[in-house]
């Protein structure tokens, strides 16, 4: 019989406990004295607490690390918490946006509210009544015609890019990064003096699509590419091993084996227009009753639908644009959520 | 047991022509993806086609004083009719405004990212890490009259007092200098609402680069001594510095096309200023919606002919940050 003895990993690197609780000690000291001086002093508000803590935080590590470590550990130790403050910074406003929509959005839900549209009612009427419903049924269609649109040529743009990869690979590249960089109300315009000026002469949701499209398929193209690349070689080699055409290799093996990475591009395509605001303004012409047809008529949608309360601007149609927002960014977590679920199963596999 | 292959008698198989040349099915299928692919050279073309020909009267009659002045009025005779002579388009003072909000969003957005990119690469734990990821790439999934009202409602009232501390403070540098204290919907409020936005794009590029750093240039780093924060200085920093002038520079493209974010929260006053922390700013994006609405045929051009200096600035400011981008060894985005 062999006695086995567990061998734990040793980690002398790692912080001991008395210096632990001495990191502690100066956190609690400088929220102390933070607090004090803004009490003492005439420096007032919320600015005053961070700036204060955050320099009496860096001072207090500064000199316990180099009383006890030296010069450089000290450096070391203030880069970590300017390093800290930067992330905070970044992910504050994230917080503050996410808290804000839900209280405030939260006072403008009511029962109604996915059952009714606004064709009897302003949007400075008492909250319980009308709806958003116009406004849903408008989004639904316009990211279902823009996905329409935007999918084939998004994912040939893709196909090219990973499997055809022809002579026109770098300028494609170049402009499809190009195209991502094509400002929201710029399309708006080219939709308007292409196509509704010359041509319908009206708005319409399908035009609205349209200029949506040209700001979908970038997405859709880039992350798609970044699908098709993760898709092993051996796989296509196989394909053509057994005969395949490049064709029937890349329609039966290549983009089945990226199924799921691509609902993904169209997920990510779908969350970068639903609250598209400029185009939506220009082109829809935006409704107040409920419209399933594309092409006739002004559509609503949920962009269209906080615009326009926000523009009003009394105490309840600004409740209605962040009722409206809520709803919005709801379906944009459900998508976002849902794409990395997507593609998480897909890393895992 | 081995097994007989059974040959029919009589039935060689005709020789198989072997060629490189691809099968029917194939230059279809080529073809038809090339075509495909090509619809981004050509949608960007008719962009560039569409606005110049209907902006293109307005920017003949107006020619340089499109962009060099700031002069904006319709005029019309009593009958209704526009009056050529009279009537003037000029931007200058929405493209200042524009890169001037924009250069605000940028300068404060960037430090920010680099040090939130540096976070999430050589500092955060790998749960911590993971879950920042997602949420800053949520952020630049939010829509843009999202970051407009947040901005308007709850930002702008901090910002104004921040924006009198930098006035009582540093009055004396030229920018921050005010006559008329009116402290709301100035440049400096747009640019930081803006700032907010282009944090993930920023961040995001930078912590692409910083990923790429050579793993054993970290690790020399650390064997000869190096803390964490000399290793970033020594290595990480001079590797991904070009990575984050491009990331910067996609940032600015992304701001400067901005439209109801800032429309949100900026007042658009006809008139170049330079006091960012004055509430009077130009901005082109939201100036063509604002004029859109009441926009007479005429008007409207000029709208057309702003959308296009629009879509030139930007994809000139994009194409270089691609290029530096692409030349830093990143793949970008």
């Amino acid at each position: 019989m062999t006695t086995t003895s567990e061998i734990r990993p040793q980690k002398p690197w790692q912080a001991s406990l008395s210096q632990r609780s001495i990191s502690a000690l100066v956190l609690v000291g400088a929220v102390a004295l933070s607090y004090l001086i803004v009490a003492v002093t005439p420096m007032k508000g919320k600015l005053a607490y961070v700036a204060l803590f955050f320099v009496i935080f860096t001072l207090f590590d500064f000199l316990f690390h180099f009383a006890t470590r030296g010069l450089s550990a000290a450096k070391d130790a203030v880069a970590r918490a300017i390093v800290v403050l930067g992330i905070s910074a970044a992910v504050l406003p994230i917080i503050s946006i996410l808290g804000t929509v839900f209280v405030r959005g939260y006072k403008g839900l009511h029962i109604g509210l996915f059952t009714h549209d606004m064709k009897l009612n302003s949007v400075s009427d008492p909250i319980s009544q009308g709806g958003l419903l116009h406004a849903l049924i408008g989004t639904a269609i316009l990211v279902l015609v823009a996905l329409i649109i935007s999918v084939p040529l998004g994912i040939l743009t893709a196909v090219y890019m990973t499997e055809v990869r022809g002579r026109f690979m770098k300028p494609i590249k170049f402009l499809v990064q190009a195209m991502s960089g094509v400002p929201s109300i710029v399309a708006g315009l080219f939709i308007l003096s292409a196509i509704v000026y010359p041509i319908t002469k009206s708005y319409s949701g399908f035009v609205g699509s349209l200029a949506l499209s040209i700001l979908m398929i970038p997405t859709i193209a880039r992350t798609s590419e970044e699908v098709l690349l993760l898709i092993p070689n051996d796989l296509r080699e196989a394909g053509t091993a057994l005969g395949g055409t490049q064709w029937r290799t890349v329609a039966m093996v290549v983009v089945p084996a990226a199924r799921s990475g691509l609902v993904t591009a169209m997920i990510l395509g779908v969350a970068r227009i639903a609250g598209e605001t400029a185009p939506i303004v220009l082109l829809t012409g935006g409704g107040d009753s409920v419209n399933g047809n594309p092409f006739k008529g002004p559509m609503g949608s949920l962009p269209f639908y906080i615009w326009k309360s926000y523009s009003v601007g009394t105490p309840e149609s600004i409740t209605r644009a962040w009722a409206g927002i809520m709803v919005l960014l709801g379906i944009i977590l459900v998508l976002f959520i849902s794409a990395r679920f997507l593609s998480d199963r897909r890393s895992g596999q | 047991m081995s097994q007989s292959v059974i040959t029919p008698l009589g039935t060689v198989p005709a020789k198989r022509e072997i060629t490189t040349q691809p099968r029917l099915s194939d230059r279809v299928f080529r073809g038809i993806v090339t075509s495909g692919a090509l619809s981004s050279l050509v949608i960007l073309g008719l962009i560039f086609f569409f606005l110049t020909y209907q902006g293109f009267s307005v920017l003949r009659s107006q020619g340089i004083h499109f962009i060099t002045s700031s002069n904006w009025q319709v005029v019309q005779d009593s009958a209704g009719n526009v009056d050529p002579k009279a009537t003037h388009f000029g931007i200058a003072a929405m493209l200042i405004g524009t890169m001037l909000c924009a250069l605000i969003a940028v300068i404060v957005a960037v430090p920010i990212s680099v040090l939130a990119a540096l976070f999430l690469n050589f500092y955060a734990p790998a749960f911590l890490k993971k879950i920042m990821v997602a949420v800053v790439d949520l952020m630049a999934a939010f829509p843009s009259i999202l970051f407009g009202l947040w901005g308007f409602f709850i930002l702008m009232p901090s910002a104004e007092y921040w924006a009198k501390l930098l006035h009582k403070y540093f009055g004396f540098i030229p920018f921050f200098k005010m006559e008329v204290p009116v402290f709301t919907r100035s440049p400096f409020v747009a640019g930081l609402v803006l700032a907010i936005m282009v944090i993930p794009i920023v961040t995001s590029v930078s912590r692409e680069i910083f990923s790429q750093t050579p793993l054993d240039r970290i690790q020399a780093a650390y064997a000869l001594g190096a803390t964490r924060w000399s290793m970033i200085r020594a290595v990480v920093l001079p590797y991904g510095r070009s990575g984050i002038v491009g990331g910067a520079m996609l940032g600015l493209g992304r701001a400067m096309g901005e439209t109801v974010a800032v429309y949100t929260v900026l007042n658009i006053v006809y008139q170049v200023n330079w006091h960012v922390l004055l509430g009077a700013g130009g901005n082109v994006a939201s100036m063509i919606l604002l004029k859109f609405g009441e926009a007479g045929p005429q008007e409207i051009k000029a709208l057309m002919a702003a959308g296009l200096v629009l879509f030139l600035l930007t994809l000139v400011v994009n194409s270089i940050a691609d290029f530096i981008v692409i030349r830093s060894g990143g793949k970008g985005r």
